[in-house]
């Protein structure tokens, strides 16, 4: 559906895009994960044709988004990091105008207007100025309004970041629910949680860079060597650590308080013949657990670049 | 088809969101008027008819440079003109749409001391057949003049400086006021590159027959203008605002 060539932006000697590549499949959610001044934005405003690549190409259903950018945006639903609908209209006269823009007749906008109104409970609101809109119906309005004409693709920049936890579930939900009917979806956050729970794929993006991409699992797989399993027993085993490690060949047994042990291999680890061990020396196995790197270890471990940034960019972003 | 209804939506927006609302309304108002009130007060003795053209001029340049250039920086600072910018239809319709509604504006602008003047004098002898094309033109290039402040300006205060920077001297060197024949040397050159001249002669031709050019031949002038300044505006925002 959308396939991105060695893109690049220079704005001078500054490169905000350095020839990224990647493709997002029919029915995708992708998610481009980065801090702020990763090139997220960049790399969506040349997608869309708000912007004009230094060199590469896109292709979105077959359509060079530099050579015919008209046709491209026809097919495509955009919502900026801002909620950028006019605040004199109120939230149906909103829709139909976006709806006209893209040429459709007055029966029909007006029609799916209070469709999208109903859809995303701003029924009520519908007949509200936007200005006098909180942040998150704001913002709700903006994604309603670029799904107004059916779109193939929809871009979203931050679509959460600044509103509340409330409105932040229910697009997640939206957001889902347009997979489900068979939109393609590009996304940009820098909410590790929103990227982990709703992407098909992630690309981790820093520097103009992708760094790594993947699914959640995949990139967990791409940082995890071994595995690791943290058991909680009945009693403190420390006396056991080198017993453990001699019978089961290649693990490494770690005592991390009374009664918590971390056993790593390189090689996939039995649950059954350690906790027989452990039982067979009187101690009990109350749980036994797998311990996989977390999505914000991989980022960290990836991209080099403390989660600590991600969330200062969160509060940057006015999240409640 | 998919244009035209872009087109017409787009200008019925502006028309209600900017044009219709009570400040702007009392201004395309007030401002003929207040203007009309002045130069009466000024040289009273004066026939209205000699000042309609001044006044008509004056009205559609103001209202229509500080309009366009005002609302489109307006909405580009709150980022909604960017929807514009995204949206399936082309740049050419686009632009005709925004200038439309104020080239409206500033038609009715000029109307104004026409209505005024009506109350006071005759306007047998008026040639509206001329005034019309006359006003239409002056809007058109003058609404085009603001889409390219627009397009220089990032906030609404710097298209309203940068509107002043050049309405003012615009309006005393067209020969409105001052014959350009009574012009420096030197300042004669630029008169011929203004607009303004042109519509201003025309509207003369058309109130006082006092012109010294054919308004056939301004007419092609001011189309001239409105082309050029058309394709420079289009080749701007291209430029500068799909970076």
């Amino acid at each position: 559906m959308l396939s991105v060539a060695n893109l690049k932006k220079t704005y001078g000697d500054f490169t905000a895009v350095n020839s990224i590549s990647f493709e997002v499949q029919k029915g995708e959610i992708f998610g481009f994960l980065g801090p702020n001044g990763a090139g997220k934005t960049s790399t969506i405003n040349m997608m869309i044709g708000l912007s004009r690549p230094t060199s590469g190409e896109v292709i979105i259903d077959g359509i060079d988004v530099r050579k015919q950018t008209k046709k491209a945006q026809s097919i495509m639903g955009i919502v900026a990091d801002e909620s950028n609908l006019y605040n004199e209209m109120n939230g149906f006269e909103n829709l139909c105008f976006c709806a006209a823009l893209y040429g459709m007749e007055k029966s029909e906008r007006e029609a799916k207007a209070r469709d999208l109104l109903e859809e995303f409970r701003l029924k009520d609101a519908g007949k509200r100025p936007f200005k006098a809109y909180s942040k998150g119906m704001k913002r709700k309005l903006t994604i309603a309004a670029a799904l107004i004409h059916s779109p193939q693709i929809l871009f979203l920049d931050e679509p959460t970041t600044g509103i509340d936890v409330e409105s932040s579930r229910q697009i997640r939900k939206m957001i889902k629910a347009l997979k489900e009917q068979g939109t393609t979806v590009f996304l940009t956050t820098h909410y590790i949680e929103e990227a982990e729970r709703i992407c098909d794929r992630i690309a981790f993006i820093a520097k103009g860079q992708i760094v790594a991409s993947g699914t959640v699992l995949e990139l967990m797989d791409s940082v995890s060597h071994g595995h690791s399993i943290r058991f909680v027993t009945s009693k403190f085993a420390e006396n056991l650590t080198d017993e453990l490690q001699s019978n089961f060949k290649g693990s490494k047994v770690t005592i991390q308080s009374d009664n918590t042990l971390i056993m790593e291999s390189e090689e996939r680890i039995s649950l059954l013949p350690v906790m027989n061990f452990l039982y067979d020396k009187g101690i009990d196995v109350y749980e036994a657990k797998e311990l996989r790197p977390s999505l914000e270890d991989v980022f960290v471990k990836l991209t080099g670049i403390e989660s600590s940034v991600l969330t200062r960019d969160e509060k940057k972003g006015g999240r409640k | 088809m998919k244009s035209r209804i872009a087109f017409w939506n787009i200008l019925k927006k502006d028309i209600k969101n900017y044009y219709l609302k009570p400040p702007n309304i009392s201004w395309g108002i007030i401002f003929p008027l207040s203007w009309t009130l002045m130069q009466l007060i000024r040289s009273p003795g004066e026939n209205i008819l000699e000042l309609l053209p001044g006044l008509m001029a004056m009205s559609v340049l103001f209202g229509t440079t500080s309009m366009l250039s005002v609302t489109i920086t307006f909405e580009r600072s709150g980022r909604s003109f960017e929807r514009l910018l995204l949206a399936p239809i082309s740049l050419n319709v686009m632009v005709l749409a925004k200038i439309a509604g104020t080239v409206l504006f500033g038609m009715f602008n000029a109307f104004v001391p026409i209505i005024f003047a009506s109350f006071s004098t005759d306007l047998k002898g008026v040639n509206f057949g001329i005034i019309l094309p006359a006003v239409f033109m002056i809007a058109v290039s003058s609404a085009l003049m603001g889409l390219m402040i627009a397009v220089s300006a990032n906030q609404v205060f710097e298209a309203q400086t940068f509107s002043n920077f050049f309405r003012f001297p615009m309006l005393f060197l067209c020969g409105l006021f001052i014959p350009i024949s009574d012009l420096p040397l030197f300042l004669r050159p630029i008169s011929y590159f203004l607009p303004l001249t042109y519509g201003a002669d025309m509207l003369k031709s058309a109130v006082t027959g006092a012109n010294t050019l054919s308004p056939v031949l301004s007419f092609g002038i001011l189309l001239f203008f409105s082309v050029t300044l058309f394709l420079i505006s289009r080749h701007n925002i291209n430029r500068k605002w799909i970076l």
